[in-house]
């Protein structure tokens, strides 16, 4: 059937146009249910809701009809538009889903198949575990500061209460870069040097936390590399106190450990804090030192002109290489510096 | 520093276990490393020799009957100095002993029935070294007279060693007394300080010897003493016990009294042959230049002008708190001592040991810095020790030069107030003062707090704060309270450190990189190899490297991540795709430190993919690594220019270089394929690898204040309409300008290659470039008519200015 012959028909039309719509919504889906194809459901769709179908063009007669009968017919006929509409949509979908079985596609899918990946990258272990520590502190106000990785004598030891010929300075062994020179440089042994670099930058209120790589002049083995990370801490200003210090770290530590993980501080001996602590996380029910800190001295708070009976301050180094051991139950330090794809895809 | 519980118990009573005892140094700061037990063995007892009869068979070898308090045993015994009626260790068969023969230290054996030169021996007479608790394998070890036969050895031998890791501020924990001292105020038992007491000779010493210090600043006091008639020889069991149980050697009973007293009280002390000390007179003085001095272990020394000598009036006796001169020494044959016990320079000291390159128990001690007054309780002592243990008498009165008197802070102030501000928790005044005692500071009170005068024994004291950590420590950390900083948080405008190069990080990381980090000091020889035709200066070096292939600062990142790169195409089966992150070292013209630039350096090799079943066995080529950083430009919102152009490092042909900024454009890098002679150094296979190297601080200049961001441009709301172009041009025309000629057409919005081909139907020399152009327009939908008249204009240029023909 064409569009004009529909139209034909409807002039010859003698039913009501109540009864005419019943008739054509028996019509209409009788020949849905036997479209087999999605070609067969357009020249339906087409013979029916099309522009010139034959649904489209009883609800334009609509307005030729005398007023009394206007209303009910508009209302049916539009009740069987969206009828037919919905019926379409369905018989297109089962239509659809049909082919998917007909054409064997679900018959032959196997799941198990590998799907395409991309290639998977990944962070250094170190570095994830300096943005985890780093994060916990940003959090807490702590900006992020960095420094050089060759540094003076002078902000590496001197200005932390470290003086030449000092014992202190057994506890760590330094690569020298130039020792003749006016001003002596190293490659920095630890990250405190930053401490005194941002101090003398600006006035309290100070709260820094200062990733990096540091160096000694030591042997290696499966717990001691020349060359790792630290991530130093400062806060400084009026009334900070150890008791803060203790706050600041369980802050952290639960930020990173999780939980309700104990920490301990233990009295501990650092130049350039006095009172000293060693903090220890309690791993497995067996404490692991993961950290010095303390309080910091009234000397190197006096080196970079702070009042040291107006502000207090405390500082805190942590190894993110020993940690990440303990947290991913790593064996040996010295795979970090490896760059070993057996071991750096396992993060 | 070894602190057996023997000996501390001679100072202090000690009710706790050796671990608790060991956890609660370890928590007031004193570490306790690790914890030993000595002399603790199952089936050795305290037994009594009933007799000794020659061995019938061998005439170095003896028969003895030991009672071992439940029946008596008969044993062949070897050593020359049993003797019947010694109490003596017994160990019955069975008893897993030290094998003194063997080479390995903890090597034991059992005990089992022997016949030695045809008679059974039902078990052993022991020696020190059979029982762990010394050296000594001459003899037998014979016990204390009154020790009760049948007892257990442990009983009455056996000791617990802690071993402990002090830090350099606490000199007087290198002395047993002083670990007592901690251990008392720890839990609260009364310390008993040794006694200094001695009968003196009539014999003024000022009469016997003279000290003259002439370098008052290296040596702020010294004390003399001399004790005339002494009996140098071996010294008695007990003292022998205590310098083996710290991990010495006993020498004679003169020696192993300066040593025990420098092990109880921690201050070195020097016995010298007093009839060798020319004219009696000591003289403390730097060395002159060239001046030798033949030290106890035998060397002859060369001093420089600021060593500290101990000399007499002829030449030097000893290196002052170092080592001892060889000529001095105490021998069998000395009658006289001059005991020394002085105050040397700490720093003075170190240097001088550290320039000999000597590392001696006095050093270990002098250089921490002790307090003057302990060399004069600790040369009392030491007389002491002497007389008791070699007789003599000693000359009346000490010797005492203090130069340095007054020199030295004798109290500090503490205030309630002060102790608050630190800790952020109030401590009672009792509390305060309970700790203050116990530790044995003498304190008064005043109008804020306390004056407390600085023990003789700590040099660690100086300020409020070390007192408050003496309460902290003693009271337990445990106790400190847990508060959040109340401050404000600190404004400022920097933004966080690293945050570029963490960006930079994450955009190589989501393409599929592994990031790594090398040695920041590297392998000149290497790094030359690599890098040796860059434009780089001399790389700085190290000066006392951990090993010659960490000599040299890097000034490049390429050699660690092409070495990397090659090393891990042997081990890892999928694609190696590498990069790292950080800085180079280029020599500063304008300041004391290297510049640090902080570069990125990128190498992909092997397969693209990993194996799999859709499609794969291609591997990463040029057009792979320069997808990663147009990636990461495109990403920083950076664009720049690729332009063929050779480079030191990359295979000619086969590198571009990456410039920013058209008028005055600058090298942000360089992409393109490693010079075979580079990545065989690594990886002799025929592997190809593919290097990206870009300047990330230079990067970073580029995009500015990152906080500013890229303005958003509304997109076009106007459907686009999409042409194909299949142009054939010559091989030599880059395609990149074929794609800057669609592009600059004004209805253009993007050009995207979409194949490349060349051969078969394409002539020689040409390759066929198919472009699918989209076009429009922000004022309307474009008509075909536009379009048309657009394609036709970029096809025009085309072919006037590239030579590019539409393919037919």
């Amino acid at each position: 059937m064409t569009d004009s012959d529909a139209a034909t028909e409807h002039k010859l039309n003698s039913l009501t146009p109540l009864e005419d719509a019943t008739r054509l919504e028996g019509q209409a889906l009788g020949e849905l249910r036997s479209a087999g194809s999605e070609s067969e459901l357009e020249d339906w769709r087409i013979r029916y809701l099309g522009r010139r179908g034959e649904l489209t063009l009883k609800l334009r007669s609509v307005a030729d009809l005398p007023v009394a009968q206007r209303r009910d017919a508009g209302a049916e006929l539009n009740r069987l538009k969206s009828v037919l509409t919905d019926a379409h949509a369905a018989a297109r979908d089962a239509i659809r889903n049909a082919g998917a079985v007909s054409d064997g596609t679900r018959d032959v899918l196997d799941v198990t198949l590998p799907g395409r990946r991309d290639n998977l990258g990944g962070l250094h272990p170190s570095e994830m575990m300096m943005r985890e520590i780093l994060q916990a502190f940003n959090e807490m106000g702590f900006r992020t500061v960095e420094g050089p990785l060759v540094e003076l004598e002078h902000y590496n030891f001197d200005m932390l209460n470290i003086p030449a010929d000092h014992p202190a300075r057994d506890l760590q062994d330094t690569l020298w870069i130039d020792r003749k020179a006016q001003r002596r440089s190293l490659l920095r042994t630890q990250t405190s040097p930053m401490q005194v670099r941002t101090m003398e930058k600006q006035r309290p209120p100070v709260r820094v936390v200062s990733p990096g790589l540091c160096f000694r002049q030591e042997a290696t083995d499966a717990t001691h590399e020349w060359q790792f990370h630290q991530i130093e801490g400062l806060a400084v200003d009026v009334g900070v106190t150890m008791s803060d210090l203790k706050g600041t770290l369980y802050e952290f530590s639960r930020k990173v450990f999780g939980g309700d993980r104990k920490i301990r501080f233990r009295c501990d001996y650092f130049p350039f804090v006095e009172p000293g602590v060693d903090v220890s996380v309690d791993w497995n029910g067996r404490w692991v030192e993961i950290m010095g800190a303390g309080m910091v001295h009234p000397k190197v708070l006096e080196g970079v002109g702070y009042d040291s009976s107006k502000y207090t301050g405390f500082a805190f180094g942590m190894g993110p290489e020993r940690i990440a051991m303990l947290k991913y139950d790593i064996e040996d330090i010295r795979h970090f510096f490896s760059n070993d794809l057996r071991f750096l895809t396992q993060f | 520093m070894k602190l057996p519980i023997s000996w501390l118990k001679e100072y202090v009573d000690v009710e706790v276990d050796a671990e608790e005892l060991a956890h609660r140094l370890t928590m007031a700061g004193n570490e306790v490393d690790s914890l030993a037990r000595h002399g603790h063995i199952d089936d050795v007892v305290v037994g009594e020799v009933l007799s000794v009869a020659p061995h019938p068979n061998a005439d170095t070898l003896s028969v003895v009957q030991v009672n071992d308090g439940s029946e008596v045993h008969e044993v062949v015994c070897g050593a020359p100095n049993v003797a019947a009626g010694q109490r003596i260790a017994f160990a019955r068969l069975g008893a897993v002993l030290n094998d003194p023969y063997s080479d390995e230290a903890d090597a034991k054996r059992k005990l089992r029935r022997a016949k030695i030169r045809g008679v059974e021996s039902r078990g052993m007479v022991c020696s020190e070294r059979e029982l762990g608790l010394g050296e000594d394998h001459d003899g037998i070890l014979v016990l204390d007279a009154n020790a009760v036969v049948g007892t257990a050895i442990g009983e009455v031998k056996g000791d617990t060693v802690l071993d402990l890791e002090l830090t350099p501020n606490r000199p007087d924990c290198l002395g047993v007394v002083g670990l007592a001292r901690d251990v008392s105020a720890l839990t609260g038992k009364v310390l008993r300080a040794p006694s200094l007491e001695y009968a003196e000779s009539d014999v003024p010493v000022s009469e016997r010897a003279r000290v003259t210090i002439q370098d008052p600043d290296l040596c702020p006091r010294y004390l003399g003493a001399v004790i005339e008639g002494v009996t140098v020889g071996e010294s008695p069991q007990w003292l022998k016990d205590r310098i083996t149980a710290i991990g010495e050697r006993p020498i004679n009973n003169v020696v192993d009294a300066t040593n025990f007293v420098m092990f109880e009280l921690g201050q070195p002390l020097h016995a010298f042959d007093y009839d060798r000390v020319a004219e009696h007179h000591v003289i403390v003085r730097r060395a002159t230049g060239g001046e030798t001095l033949e030290t106890l272990d035998g060397a002859q020394r060369k001093l420089d002008t600021e060593s500290l000598l101990i000399a007499d009036s002829e030449s030097g006796i000893g290196l002052a708190g170092v080592i001892g001169g060889k000529h001095s020494e105490i021998t069998a044959y000395t009658g006289n001592v001059f005991l020394e016990s002085a105050n040397f320079n700490p720093e003075n000291n170190r240097r001088t040991a550290g320039a000999l390159g000597i590392r001696t128990e006095a050093t270990l001690r002098f250089e921490k810095g002790l307090r003057a007054d302990l060399a004069a309780v600790a040369i009392r002592r030491c007389v002491r020790i002497i007389l008791e243990v070699a007789g003599g008498s000693a000359c009346r009165g000490l010797i005492d030069e203090y130069p340095g008197r007054g020199d030295e802070r004798t109290h500090v102030d503490l205030s309630p107030g002060h102790i608050a501000r630190v800790m952020g928790i109030e401590y009672e005044s009792a509390q305060v003062e309970s700790v203050l005692s116990s530790l044995g500071f003498d304190f008064e009170s005043t109008a804020d707090g306390w004056r407390v005068a600085i023990p003789y024994w700590r040099s660690d004291i100086a300020i409020p704060e070390d007192l408050i950590e003496e309460i902290a420590r003693i009271g337990g950390y445990d106790n400190l309270a847990t508060t959040n900083l109340s401050g404000a948080i600190p404004s400022s405008a920097d933004p966080q450190a690293g945050a570029f190069r963490r960006r930079v990080v994450d955009v190589l990381v989501a393409q599929g990189l592994h990031q790594m980090f090398s040695y920041v000091a590297v392998s000149p020889d290497q790094q030359d190899a690599v890098a040796g035709e860059l434009p780089l200066p001399a790389p700085l070096t190290v000066e006392n490297p951990v090993s010659s292939d960490h000599s040299a600062l890097r000034s490049t990142l390429r050699t660690a991540v092409i070495e990397a790169a090659a090393r891990n195409t042997r081990t890892w089966r999928g694609p190696v795709a590498m990069f790292e992150s950080g800085v180079v070292f280029k020599r500063s013209e304008d300041g004391p430190l290297p510049d640090e630039v902080t570069m990125l350096v990128a190498v992909m090799t092997g397969p693209r993919m990993p194996l799999g079943w859709h499609g794969h066995g291609a591997d990463s080529d040029f057009y792979d690594i320069k997808g990663v950083a147009e990636n990461l430009l495109a990403s920083l919102g950076i664009d720049v220019e690729w332009r063929a152009m050779d480079a030191p490092g990359f295979l000619a042909g086969l590198c571009a270089e990456i410039t920013s900024g058209s008028n005055n454009p600058r090298v942000l890098g360089h992409c393109g394929q490693i010079a075979a002679e580079h990545w065989s150094q690594f990886d002799p296979s025929s592997a190809r690898g593919f290097m990206l190297e870009l300047n990330v601080d230079a990067l970073e200049a580029l995009v500015g204040d990152s906080a500013k961001g890229d303005s958003y441009a509304p997109y076009i709301r106007y459907p686009e309409s999409h042409r194909d172009l299949a142009l054939v041009m010559s091989l030599q025309t880059p395609v990149g300008e074929v794609l800057n000629v669609c592009r600059q057409n004004k209805l253009v919005t993007a050009a995207t290659v979409f194949d490349v081909y060349e051969g078969e139907g394409v002539p020689v020399g040409m390759k066929s470039v198919a472009i699918r152009v989209v076009y429009q327009s922000d004022r309307g939908t474009l008509s075909s008519k536009q379009v048309d008249r657009a394609e036709s204009q970029i096809v025009a240029r085309l072919e006037r200015e590239l030579g590019a023909t539409l393919r037919t």
